[in-house]
Parts: C-alpha cells; sequence; structure tokens
C-alpha cells in the first residue's frame, strides 16, 4: 500500500521549500586565511590561546589527515570537497562577552529567531521553577554564550566551551580526548582533530545527578565557511546527564561542510542520554546548495553498568554520513540508539550506527524509523558485533523504513557479526505497509481508515519520539510538524 | 588511507601463468570470451577482505597457490571415484557424472533422459555455436563476479540441458560432480538449463570429493525458467574436508515463474554459494533456502542477490546456519526492488544457533528499495539454543545430546522441508541426521 494522503501532506508539510531557519545574521567577522595549511592550524591555536600540547596535537593530526582518503563506500554522492576552498575559522569580532549584555544584539536577535533561550529565566520564590535547560550557543567558529554556568558549577557540573575546558582543566581533557575517536579513526575525524575550533566539554562528577538538561545549538552563519565542531561529555562515576544538541545554517546555493566529533564516556554506573534533532538546511528542491554532515559520534560505556542512549531526529543537510555509536566496554553496559530520519528533495542521507559489544551481559537496542520522500536516498547502515568474551551479550535492532512516492530510495545495511555462542541477536528490518488486521481492529471501532492509519503509525514512530527529552520533543514536533505518521512497517 | 597498490599474490601469479599455458588447450568457441573474462579477474585478483563483498571471505588469504585444472580422468579412474558416492544415491533419477570437472558420458545415463528434456555436452555445444548458449550469465550483476568470471576462463565442461516447453518429467536429472585423486586440482564446470514456458522440472546436484585433499572447484549453474514453468533445484555439499569449493548459481525468472533452490552444506573447508536472481517478469515467485551444518575448521558463505525488476513478484528466502566447533558461518542477501518493481513481496531470513563458543557468525541482510508499494523485510539471529527448550526435553527424559540433536534437527528442517520432490527431501533430511550422528 502506498502511503496515505495525509502523510504525503504532512511530509510535504517539512518540505524543504520550507525551511524556516534559512536566514543569515549579518556581522561582522574575523576569519583565518582560506584554506588549510599548518599555519592556519596555528592561528586557531594561536585564537583559543591553546598550550603547545594541543597545538602539537592538531599538527599531527593534520599530517596524519594529508595521507588519508575519503571514504567512498556511504551510499551517497555528492561533488567532491575542495579543502582548499573553506575558511576553517570565522568568529564574530565582538570579543568575548562577560555577560549576555555584552554579545552583539544581532546575534543575540538570531537566538531569538531559532527560538534558542539565552537568558536565564529565574524561578519566582514560592512558584515551582519551570523545567530549564543550560545552552551552550556555538556560533560558526566559537561559543557565544554558555547559560547556567554558575548555578552548574554549584552542583560541580563543569559546563563550557571545549577551547576554555582545553586551558582550565587541561588534565581532564586531555585524559580523555581522543580517547573515544582516537585522531585516525577516520577522515572526517582526523580533520576534525586538526582544526576543530569550538564546542561543548562537560564534566559530571561522581554521583552527580545533573540538575537540568544541558544542550549545544550550532548555527553555521558564515559564507565558505565550514564548523568543525568538538564535544566531549565525561559522565564519571554514578552521574547522569541528559545532553541535546540543535543545529541550523543558512539557505545558501553552495556546500557547506560540517565535520564534527562527539565523544562520550560513561565510567562505572554512569549514564548519558544524547539527543539530537538535526535540521541543518538541506539543499533546494533541485538539490542546490545544503550542508555535508560528516559527523562521527562515538560513545563509550568505559565502566561496568553505564549505559548511552543515542536518540536522533535528522530531517536536515544535503548529505549525512552519520553512525552514533556506542562501545559496550563495561560488563552490563547498555547501549540504546533510537532514530528517525526524513529525507526529502534531493537529500541523501546515510546513518546508522554501530554497538560494540566488549563487556560481559552488554544489552544494545536499535529503533530506527527511514521515511524517504521527493528523490531522496536514505540507507540504514549498522553494525552489531558482539565479541568472543562478551558472553551474554543481546541486541535488538528493528529498522523501518517507508517510501513516499517512486523517485527515491530506502536501503538497510546490516552488519550483524557474533563470535560467541550465549550473544542473542535479533535483527528485523522492513518496507511495508500498515498491518490489515490493525487497521480492521482501529475500523471496528468507528475510526476511519485515515484515523486508523494515523494512529497505528503514531504508534509506531513513538519508540523514538518517547525518547526524547521533553523540551526536545517540543522541538522536533515543532520542525518536522508531524510526528511522522506515515512511515508504516 | 594511503594508496594501496596490492602485489599479485603468488596463487594470482600462478593463475595467469595457468590461463597463458592452458588457453591453446581450450576448445575454439565464440560464445564464450575466456580472455575477456581473465582480463576481468586479473584486474580484481583474488577478493579480499577489502573487497566489500568478500568482507568476511578472504579468498586472497585462503587461496594460497593455483591448482592446476584437473586433466579428463580415465574411465577406470573415473569408475573407482563413483563407487563410493552416497549423495542422492537412492533417488531415482538420470544422472550426468563429472568427475574432475569432466562429464564421463560412460557413467552417465545419457541415454535414459526423461522425455522432453535433452542434454548436450558443454564443448560440444561450444564448438558447435548453439544458440542457447546466448542464454549463459543470466544475471547482470553475476558478470562482475570474479568467481564466475574465473569459472570462464577456465571453464573445462559442462552441460547443456533444455526442458520443452510443457514438458513435466516426473524424474529428476542428477548432476553428480565428484573429485578425486592425490595432488591439488581445480576444476571449472558449468551447466545451462532452459526451462521451457509451462515446464516443470526438477534438477538435483551433489558435490563429493577426496577428504585431507586442497583441491577447488568452481561450478556454475545458469537457469533461465521461462514463463509458467518452475524449476526446482535441490544441492548438496559433501565436499572433502579440505576443499575450497566455489559455487554460482544464477537465474532468471520470466513471468509467473517458479524457483525452488535449496542447499545443504556440511562439506568443504571453505565453500562459498553465490545465488543471483534476476525477477524479470511479473508474478514470479523465488523460495531460496540454505542449511548449513558446520563442525571445526570450515567457513561456508552463502551470499544472494535477488534483484526484483518486475511487477509482483514474491520473494522467500531462509537461511539457517548450525556452528559446532570453530567454524565461522556468513551470510550476505541483497533484495534489490527497483522502481518498475511494484507490489513486490520479498522475505529474507538468516537464523543461526551456535553449539559451542569457538564458532562465529557474520550476517549482512541488505534491502535496496525503489519502489513505494512493496512488503520487504529481512531478519536475522543469532545465538545458543534455547535452554528452557532443552529443560523441557530433559524432562522428559531425553539424554542433553539427544534434545539438542532434535533442536538442532527442528531449527534446520524448517530449511529442507520446503523441497518438493520426497526423495531429494528424504535425502538431505538423511544428510543432516548424518552431520548429527558423526557429532555424537
Amino acid at each position: 500500500m502506498p502511503a496515505v494522503q495525509e502523510t504525503i501532506d504532512r511530509v510535504r508539510s517539512i518540505d524543504i521549500d520550507q525551511y524556516k531557519y534559512g536566514f543569515e545574521t549579518v556581522i561582522e567577522m574575523e576569519k583565518s586565511e582560506k584554506g588549510l595549511s599548518e599555519d592556519v592550524i596555528r592561528f586557531i591555536s594561536a585564537k583559543k590561546n591553546e598550550p603547545e600540547w594541543m597545538l602539537e596535537w592538531r599538527l599531527d593530526a593534520y599530517k596524519r589527515w594529508l595521507t588519508m582518503k575519503e571514504p567512498e563506500w556511504a551510499r551517497v554522492a555528492y561533488d567532491k570537497v575542495d579543502y582548499n576552498d573553506i575558511y576553517y575559522y570565522a568568529a564574530p569580532k565582538r570579543k568575548g562577552p562577560e555577560s549576555l549584555d555584552e554579545i552583539d544584539p544581532e546575534i543575540l536577535k538570531t537566538y531569538e529567531k531559532l527560538g534558542i533561550p539565552l537568558r536565564e529565566v529565574e524561578a519566582l520564590e514560592g512558584i515551582a521553577p519551570e523545567r530549564r535547560v543550560a545552552v551552550d550557543a556555538v556560533f560558526d567558529s566559537v561559543s557565544v554564550a554558555t547559560t547556567f554556568r554558575k548555578e552548574l558549577e554549584k552542583a560541580g557540573v563543569i559546563f563550557m566551551p571545549i577551547s576554555e575546558a582545553i586551558r582550565e582543566y587541561p588534565d581532564l581533557v586531555r585524559q580523555y580526548l581522543g580517547s573515544v575517536v582516537p585522531v585516525t579513526d577516520n577522515f572526517f575525524a582526523t580533520l576534525n582533530s586538526a582544526v576543530f575550533s569550538d564546542g561543548s566539554f562537560v564534566y559530571i562528577p561522581p554521583g552527580v545527578r545533573c540538575p537540568m538538561e544541558l544542550s549545544t545549538y550550532f548555527r553555521i552563519n558564515e559564507r565558505d565557511t565550514g564548523q568543525f565542531e568538538r564535544t566531549l561529555i565525561i559522565a564519571d562515576k554514578g552521574s547522569y546527564v541528559s545532553y541535546l544538541e540543535g543545529c541550523t545554517a543558512p539557505k545558501r546555493d553552495d556546500n557547506q561542510l560540517h565535520a564534527a566529533v562527539v565523544e562520550l564516556v560513561a565510567l562505572e554506573d554512569a549514564e548519558i542520554k544524547y539527543s539530537t534533532v538535526q535540521n541543518w538546511y538541506p539543499g533546494d528542491n533541485e538539490g542546490k546548495g545544503g550542508i555535508y554532515n560528516f559527523v562521527t559520534k562515538r560513545g563509550d560505556c568505559r565502566g561496568a553498568r553505564s549505559k548511552i542512549s543515542w536518540t536522533q531526529v535528522e530531517t536536515g543537510s544535503a548529505i549525512t554520513w552519520k553512525y552514533p555509536s556506542c562501545i559496550l566496554r563495561g560488563d552490563d553496559s547498555r547501549g540504546e540508539f533510537y532514530s528517525i530520519a526524513v529525507s526529502n528533495g534531493m537529500q541523501q542521507v546515510d546513518s546508522g550506527t554501530k554497538m560494540i559489544h566488549l563487556g560481559k551481559n552488554t544489552t544494545s537496542r536499535i529503533i530506527s524509523k527511514g521515511i524517504s520522500a521527493g528523490r531522496s536516498q536514505n540507507t540504514y547502515r549498522g553494525l552489531v558485533s558482539a565479541h568472543k568474551k562478551a558472553k551474554g551479550a543481546r541486541n535488538f535492532t528493528n529498522c523501518d523504513s517507508l517510501l513516499i512516492g517512486d523517485q527515491c530510495g530506502a536501503h538497510t545495511v546490516p552488519y550483524i557479526e557474533s563470535k560467541n555462542a550465549s550473544a542473542v541477536f535479533e535483527h528485523e528490518a522492513t518496507t511495508s505497509k500498515i498491518s490489515e488486521d490493525q487497521k480492521f481492529y482501529c475500523q471496528q471501532r468507528g475510526l476511519s481508515e485515515e484515523e486508523a492509519t494515523a494512529l497505528i503509525v503514531n504508534g509506531f514512530v513513538r519508540d523514538v519520539l518517547q525518547q526524547l527529552p521533553m523540551e526536545f520533543a517540543v522541538e522536533a514536533q515543532k520542525l518536522i510538524s508531524i510526528s511522522l505518521e506515515g512511515s508504516v512497517g | 588511507m594511503a594508496d594501496v597498490t596490492n602485489l599479485r599474490s603468488p596463487a594470482e601469479a600462478g593463475l595467469s601463468k595457468l590461463f597463458e599455458s592452458s588457453r591453446k588447450a581450450f576448445a575454439s568457441d565464440q560464445a564464450i570470451s575466456r580472455e575477456e573474462a581473465f582480463r576481468f579477474f586479473e584486474a580484481t585478483g583474488l577478493p579480499s577482505r577489502r573487497v566489500e563483498a568478500f568482507k568476511y571471505t578472504d579468498l586472497r588469504a585462503a587461496i594460497t597457490e593455483a591448482a592446476p585444472p584437473a586433466e579428463a580422468p580415465s574411465e577406470d579412474a573415473a569408475r573407482a571415484a563413483v563407487a563410493g558416492v552416497k549423495g542422492f544415491a537412492e533417488v531415482e533419477a538420470a544422472r550426468l557424472t563429472f568427475v574432475n570437472g569432466h562429464l564421463v558420458a560412460a557413467l552417465s545415463d545419457l541415454d535414459r533422459i526423461p522425455e522432453g528434456v535433452t542434454v548436450a555436452p558443454l564443448n560440444e555445444a561450444l564448438a558447435q555455436g548453439d544458440a542457447r548458449l546466448k542464454l549463459l550469465a543470466p544475471v547482470e550483476q553475476v558478470r562482475e563476479n570474479p568467481i564466475y568470471q574465473l569459472n570462464t576462463a577456465f571453464l573445462a565442461d559442462g552441460a547443456l540441458i533444455s526442458v520443452a516447453p510443457g514438458a513435466k518429467p516426473r524424474t529428476p536429472v542428477h548432476l553428480r560432480f565428484v573429485g578425486t585423486g592425490a595432488t591439488a586440482f581445480s576444476t571449472a564446470t558449468r551447466v545451462l538449463v532452459e526451462v521451457g514456458a509451462g515446464a516443470e522440472f526438477f534438477l538435483l546436484e551433489s558435490h563429493e570429493g577426496p577428504a585431507g585433499l586442497t583441491y577447488q572447484p568452481n561450478d556454475a549453474l545458469d537457469v533461465h525458467i521461462g514463463e509458467e514453468a518452475a524449476f526446482r533445484h535441490t544441492r548438496l555439499n559433501r565436499e572433502g574436508d579440505a576443499a575450497i569449493a566455489l559455487s554460482t548459481l544464477s537465474v532468471r525468472l520470466d513471468a509467473r515463474a517458479q524457483l525452488e533452490t535449496v542447499n545443504l552444506v556440511t562439506g568443504a573447508k571453505l565453500s562459498r554459494h553465490q545465488i543471483y536472481l534476476h525477477v524479470a517478469g511479473a508474478d514470479a515467485n523465488a523460495v531460496v533456502n540454505g542449511a548449513t551444518l558446520l563442525g571445526h575448521g570450515q567457513l561456508a558463505d552463502s551470499t544472494l542477490l535477488a534483484d526484483h525488476a518486475a511487477t509482483g513478484g514474491v520473494g522467500r528466502e531462509m537461511f539457517k546456519t548450525v556452528i559446532d566447533g570453530d567454524s565461522t558461518g556468513v551470510f550476505q542477501g541483497k533484495i534489490i526492488v527497483r522502481q518498475v518493481a511494484q507490489q513486490t513481496d520479498g522475505k529474507m531470513k538468516s537464523d543461526c544457533l551456535l553449539l559451542t563458543d569457538d564458532g562465529q557468525m557474520m550476517n549482512k541482510p541488505e534491502l535496496e528499495i525503489f519502489a513505494d508499494d512493496v512488503a520487504c523485510g529481512h531478519g536475522a539471529t543469532c545465538g545458543a539454543p534455547d535452554e528452557d527448550l532443552l529443560f523441557y526435553l530433559m524432562a522428559r527424559g531425553l539424554p542433553r545430546a539427544t534434545a539438542e540433536s532434535l533442536l538442532v534437527q527442528a531449527f534446520i528442517g524448517e530449511a529442507v522441508e520446503t523441497v518438493t520432490h520426497e526423495g531429494a527431501r528424504d535425502a538431505l533430511i538423511g544428510g543432516i541426521e548424518a552431520w548429527l550422528a558423526a557429532r555424537g
């Protein structure tokens, strides 16, 4: 059965022509010279006042990157990036705001328009405080504001731009940076290691439950720039943090590169919940413009009983190349991946996850829903593997896809590698219609066919939407204006 | 990653040498271009794990030396080799016996071929430029497969089987492949089957060979199933325990054609059975099953590509693997549904039972869908036998080993019970029972 009209309309309403965040902020910027060289890396490092070891780290990555080839195995086709035609550093000229009042008002306006709260809302006495979210706002290559820092400090939580953390907590950064995604992990991660400019650093001390949700909002604004943020989150023993990430960019005819690295480390009994609503500019209907989103995200469940959960709603980017993964090293650790990827127009998505079971009794769960419309291509690519020592490992994978129209494609490429008899792996994937029985059951109770379909499909994607923190769930809904009805499986 | 130039391995260099020296001996033929095939192979080389399609089956590492193509055996040697073979021995069939990859007329039932079926030795057909040879390589993608191209380059013998339109012979034809010898050798056979419109044809295929000898068979079966015709194929791999056995089945299905193919693997040190389907006509139906039972030090790879290019095709693919000891099972399946292939219903499943801690299973079930009105799914599972089920059986007085055998039999039996031909089905079940008995 093809998609129902309601679904088609809803997906159309998130069509790329409807991209609401495509405006540009006119602001004076300071940039590095165009192209990539040791000098540019020295320039970035100097701008950030980095210690010598950091510069060495970057230069080493750069040398290695020069010997690497861009990967071609993903199911995406695009004009190759000219890495020497990009500005690797762009920052608003007005310097280091001490308080919110010092931030360029144009930037404040930008975030207002995007609906991102940069002003800390104080709770009134006697009234239950609203749920609050601390925000780190990254504008091109720099972090322009980080909210609620003082309050977080009280709880011992470190939440700051990574450029500051390198200066203020060098030992902590040095211990963990590159320990999950090694410098030479892949072409884009190595490039990021050489030129990363900003991103967030989070450290949750032992036993602390982070008092509020943390979030980073990434905005690419300047023309011909690339954004290379780096995020490092460490949850020490027995701690918990929920972290949200959002991203947008102006509408432009040329492609811009976003090559980020996110590293998560969960020690014993710690839990990290990482949610993303990815809404980079996807290009126009003819595939002109849009962001190339080449991102390496990986979490390391280093301690026993630790847990890392990835949730992503992917609607933007011209090309997505992204596989948030979990290394389940600690015994009894758990990894989760929930994803909704909607592709439209000429978008190409190649996304999925890796669950690498190394410890005993590790469990993982993968729920992936892909919807392709227009002339887009949507691929799920995933690996589940159990090492010889991963006794009692368990995985459940479910990936479903829906095609709307006959010009698009939906693909599934799972790798399931089991080297252990006591590991139990189950994988299922479908590209199909709604069960007639379920529909009949609903219609028996007085619903129209359309209503029945909507109800069933709503239930179908709920697995993923439920995983989003409240604030983000609302934003996700706003972004896609649907809860992804129509993804039938 | 820096550019890596692979040096030619000794086996690849050996193959080039063998090709140069044996090309004069090949029958002159226009229908196949050995030269082109070998150039293709030379360009790709023996695929290593860096090649995606061979990620889990590294032929470059496994084939350390090029075994020379086997000579046609003397009749006495052939007779001695065939004396002990067991595959489908109890099934009444017209047999075509290939010893070391050469058709032995004296041991074949060429004069007892069922009515409506004709059989011609491939070499004759090649020499005469038989028009049916245009049906070779019936699936586009198979032409890009290095194993298949290697088979073309070294093709030594085979057969052309035609089933007349509407013919429905009850007796199957049995392709009996037997290997014999004291030193390593390679074989390359090709059988082409053309099933005429509305016909129904049973084909059995068995492969057996000596233990302890590293021989390298490379067999290809090309099939064209006409409109409303049915082709039912049962295959048995009982190769010797040191063999490196490569095989390719490629099938084109016309409108409303039916395919049933079941492959039971218990033999060979390394085996790779590749199945390529091209669903060219509307409402065709394909049942593709595989049952693999592995003991120690084996690797068995089942690779499937089902390309749906017509509406309403139904595909049911079920692969079951049981691993005992330190063996490796591989399943790679890919369903492609082209834009025109609306209403395709494709289901692919790979299940694995690991009986010991040393075994490993690699699954890669892929979907590539371009049509929006389809029902396609794939599933893959892997794990040890269910302790609860074992307990249930043991509580009824069965020893653990018997209980486990019963579970294995039930598990793997699902893949072979679809075989339509009763005798062939019994032979497969017999093969499974023998494997379990040998396990002890």
